[in-house]
């Protein structure tokens, strides 16, 4: 009897698909600036071997991912073919903003006539990166937070949690107070 | 250097009636607007000079003086050098003779001009947008461009 205890585990069957989906999540990548070298730094090198954490290898086709990393600046133009990849992607998809622009527009906030202002006003975000490119290390924390929030059950799209995590950071900061810091910086330096 | 200087001490003497200012260690030289084409042609043509490709062809807007500087990079492959054409046209009439009738790269580089600051290219096979959707109004790197979208500092 004790050597059954030891060799059975109880659990309930989202748990258990939960464990499964957040150790193999494999990225298909979107990169249309400079995040994108960092990006394939991390995921295509032998040098940080993106495999340890189980993101095992690089999809080019929507329909084999998991996680959608979005790489670099989104321009009205990109709104489209973005999109379409996220709207390809296969039940249950993940949605990683690596770096400042695609987080909020980056430098490009300001008097520019194209650049979104951040990816999560076309498709939804999970887990930001912030970075000017975020290291190939930022990904990887990234990636962890991804699994652990997939283990937890807590991702954007559920119903119990709206806010979105920030990645590389101290745990339990979100956007909203980075966004009050920000505007009093601002307001110190008399941009608003 | 030289040779450089030497090419354009001949450009110098040949036209120096269209030649409003030259500054011969920044390479590059100022001419006047209605000469455009003879001028370009001379300088593809000319045995010593024979600058056979335009490697860049962008617009400055200076929107106090109320003008456009056009600006062509020129490099010959037979003397390995390059040099810099510039010219100027008013604000308001923003029209100009095509270059594309002597490097054929310059159609897309005018159309590109005309994309993003309005210059109009007279002569040009096909001057339509080539970055932007064709229903962009306005054109948006003037100086002076404003939309719905844009977050003013």
């Amino acid at each position: 009897m004790e050597s059954l205890n030891k060799s059975i585990i109880t659990t309930n069957l989202d748990k258990m698909l939960n464990w499964a989906r957040s150790n193999s999540i494999w990225p298909l990548t979107f990169g249309t600036s400079c995040c994108a070298i960092e990006m394939m730094m991390a995921t295509g090198s032998s040098h940080y071997d993106l495999a340890r954490f189980g993101s095992e290898v690089v999809r080019v086709s929507p329909r084999q991912a998991d996680v959608l990393i979005v790489a670099g600046t989104i321009v009205k133009r990109m709104v489209k073919p973005l999109k379409m990849l996220f709207n390809q992607m296969m039940e249950p998809k993940y949605v990683i903003a690596t770096g400042s622009c695609t987080i909020s527009g980056g430098p490009f906030i300001y008097n520019s006539y194209t650049t979104i202002r951040g990816v999560d006003k076309v498709i939804p975000v999970d887990v930001y990166v912030p970075g000017c490119p975020p290291r190939p290390e930022a990904l990887f924390w990234g990636i962890l937070v991804l699994q652990k929030m997939i283990k937890k059950n807590s991702l954007i799209k559920s119903t119990n949690n709206k806010k979105p995590v920030l990645a590389a950071l101290p745990e339990g900061i979100m956007l909203e107070e980075i966004h009050d810091e920000m505007k009093k910086v601002l307001m110190n330096k008399k941009y608003l | 250097m030289n040779k450089m200087t030497a090419s354009i001490e001949k450009i110098y003497n040949k036209y120096q009636k269209f030649i409003v200012e030259n500054v011969i260690s920044k390479k590059e030289l100022r001419i006047n607007s209605e000469n455009l084409i003879d001028f370009m042609y001379f300088m593809r043509n000319d045995s010593d000079l024979k600058y056979d490709i335009l490697c860049d062809h962008t617009v400055v807007d200076w929107v106090n003086n109320n003008s456009f500087d056009l600006v062509y990079n020129l490099y010959s492959t037979e003397y390995k050098n390059y040099i810099i054409i510039s010219t100027t046209i008013p604000r308001n009439k923003p029209i100009i003779n095509t270059v594309s009738g002597i490097w054929r790269i310059a159609e897309w580089q005018e159309r590109e001009a005309y994309d993003f600051f309005g210059v109009l290219y007279t002569d040009h096979k096909d001057l339509r947008r080539l970055f932007l959707e064709d229903d962009w109004i306005g054109f948006p790197l003037r100086k002076d461009y404003k939309d719905n979208f844009m977050l003013e500092m």
